[in-house]
């Protein structure tokens, strides 16, 4: 996996001041994505669109974590964004709590999840827990499958809906389309902030120590099963979170948000984008979600064309499309 | 409860690992000669049942599809090897990893846009129906049939890697690449052959399950999850391990389905946990490569 570092890039003097402008750039990730996310829904052909970059690109961010910055391909991801939105389907639907509880409740079994699923993964090593993380994610599908009683089975979880979101003094519709995306967007922005200050940690560098040269890692005294623990769980808990917002923003869960054809979206998304950059997850779940608009709109087998796109950067542009950009422009 | 019900119960696990074991023997050959995991590879074994489904619907027999199918799925399998992944040898090994699995997701999109989204029956030939009486009780002759021919498969593999010269160089490039390159063997030849005989073994046997279940564009999802079982539970790039592997698997998941079917589909993942928990490595594995 070919991968852009910021921190090389940054470190990097070029002509051109590039390394002014990208560390400048890079101080200002999070309000600069704000930024962007804020015109999102002006630009974009539909809101509902506009809602999906949004949660995907959070899963994708969350994703990232691992892959991009730990070096660990996992192709389990969707059992932890599935779970974060069934916890929370299930949880309003069935017991009627409240959005927040609901919320935090769907965060706390992503993280339960990933710990189970983290601690049995993270024994293998290369190829291995790539095979090991599908298998595992499967293992929650078919639960999910046979649990129909409390999910629904095959139609999916239905039967709850968020029409208000309740505050200390006021409220907010959640069925305005605006005020919906602006709502969902405050919180991933919060989840960017703490994706960039976790980036920023003492953890963040010892992760992509990790990724480098594992051996090396441990050779420096770092514990590399604990970080690499750790890791898969912040970016299973952050897949969680966005899998609470599709549940909230959808009111179904379908089954196939288990799927490993969903942990494998997450992945074309997030490399499509560029792997192991901050705005890359971003950029990868809005190009991935802007063909499926366009395509689907033609053809009704737009996945073949986006997999052979997907094939074509594997083969020519590993890089994605923020990491190309970023090499090419550094080049000039 | 009887002997003899759990007895023949033991018997459809053998045919159903049976299975397994070709699916789980074709990604371990590929994995453990050119190093990479195949994720195409349920995607292939479904390609394997469909072109079985077309050239019996051709010749009218079952026979020349059992042959022909795996041959043809097998030449595919070398273009894909020539021409989508030899550019990637030499770059990270989540390359191939991805770009195959990039190949499943439109190998399954190509058969919906040929054959239709619907599952289609593939009926069992005329000369493999009824049933046979193995003296505790009668048996799907059919089924006999798949784990004949798959013992078949095991043992010309085995004559062809042990007694043959091109399964020494095989065995030895497994063993050591560059050395064969100094040596003056064109290695690259080899993995095509390899990952053409690794897609064929899984070919056959999609065209063997094709009539225990319909053929349809997403019988491949199941099959890749369970071979990563099996080869997990096996040890990755050991054929005994695929073998051994792909019988326990099979015989505790059809065990499960007589005394709690609901739990079938999730005891093989229960039982690859578990593995994972005691021997990280496999029953038969070697420690992960490169690292």
């Amino acid at each position: 996996m070919s991968i852009v570092r910021d921190a090389e890039i940054a470190a990097t003097p070029t002509r051109g001041g590039f390394a002014t402008l990208f560390s400048n750039v890079n101080r200002w990730r999070v309000p600069l994505s704000v930024l962007a996310l804020c015109i999102l829904p002006w630009i974009l052909p539909s809101q509902a669109l506009a809602v999906n970059v949004l949660i995907y690109g959070l899963v994708a961010v969350g994703y990232n974590l691992l892959f991009g910055y730990t070096g660990l391909l996992s192709f389990g991801h969707a059992a932890f964004f599935g779970a974060g939105a069934y916890a929370t389907g299930i949880a309003i639907g069935a017991f009627g709590v409240n959005w927040f509880a609901a919320m935090l409740i769907g965060l706390a079994v992503a993280a339960v999840l990933s710990v189970i699923m983290g601690v049995l993964a993270i024994r293998t090593r290369g190829i291995y827990f790539s095979m090991v993380t599908l298998a595992l994610s499967q293992l929650v599908y078919y639960s999910a499958l046979q649990a129909s009683s409390w999910t629904g089975g095959e139609n999916g979880l239905r039967g709850f809906t968020v029409s208000v979101l309740n505050f200390p003094g006021f409220s907010l519709n959640f069925l305005d389309p605006m005020i919906k995306y602006y709502a969902i967007m405050v919180i991933v922005a919060l989840a960017l902030w703490f994706v960039s200050r976790v980036l920023n940690s003492p953890f963040g560098a010892v992760i992509e120590a990790i990724r480098e040269n594992e051996t090396r890692a441990r050779a420096c005294g770092y514990d590399v099963e604990r970080t690499k623990l750790l890791s898969f769980v912040l970016s299973g808990i952050l897949c969680g979170l966005a899998g609470t917002l599709s549940a909230m923003h959808l009111s179904i869960v379908p089954l196939d948000s288990l799927h490993y054809h969903t942990s494998g979206l997450i992945v074309m998304m997030t490399l499509l984008g560029g792997a192991g950059s901050f705005f890359g997850p971003f950029v990868g779940a809005l190009a991935f979600l802007s063909m499926e608009d366009v395509f689907s709109l033609w053809t009704s087998n737009w996945q073949l064309i986006v997999g052979v796109i997907f094939i074509l950067f594997v083969l020519y542009l590993p890089k994605g499309i923020w990491g190309t950009l970023i090499s090419w422009w550094k080049s000039r | 409860m009887t002997v003899q019900l759990i007895a023949m119960q033991l018997f459809s696990g053998l045919a159903l690992g049976a299975v397994l074991i070709m699916v789980a023997l074709g990604l371990s050959i590929i994995f453990g000669m050119l190093g990479i995991v195949n994720f195409a590879h349920g995607a292939l074994f479904m390609v394997g049942a469909y072109a079985g489904l077309y050239v019996a619907g051709l010749t009218g027999s079952f026979w020349w599809a059992l042959v022909l199918a795996p041959v043809l799925i097998g030449l595919f399998g070398m273009l894909i090897e020539r021409f989508l992944i030899r550019p990637l040898y030499g770059r990270s090994p989540d390359d191939p990893l991805l770009l195959t699995f990039g190949l499943g997701y439109v190998l399954v999109e190509a058969v919906r846009i040929l054959f239709g989204t619907d599952g289609i029956p593939f009926s069992t030939p005329a000369a493999l129906r009824g049933v046979v009486n193995l003296g505790i009780g009668f048996f799907p002759l059919y089924r006999l049939f798949v784990i004949g021919v798959v013992c078949t498969v095991l043992l010309l593999l085995w004559i062809g890697l042990e007694k043959t010269k091109f399964g020494l160089i095989v065995r030895a490039g497994s063993a050591d690449p560059l050395i064969m390159r100094v040596l003056g063997v064109d290695i690259s030849k080899l993995w095509l052959v390899v990952f053409g005989i690794g897609v064929g073994i899984t070919a056959l046997g999609g065209v063997l399950a094709a009539p225990m279940r319909n053929v349809s564009p997403e019988m491949g999802t199941l099959v890749l999850a369970e071979a990563f079982v099996v080869t997990v539970i096996g040890g990755m790039g050991s054929l005994a391990g695929a073998v051994v592997a792909g019988l326990i698997v099979g015989v505790a998941v059809s065990m499960t389905s007589l005394f709690a079917p609901e739990m079938a589909t999730i005891v093989m993942f229960a039982l690859m946990a578990l593995i994972l928990l005691v021997r990280p490595n496999g029953l038969y594995g070697r420690a992960a490569p490169g690292l």
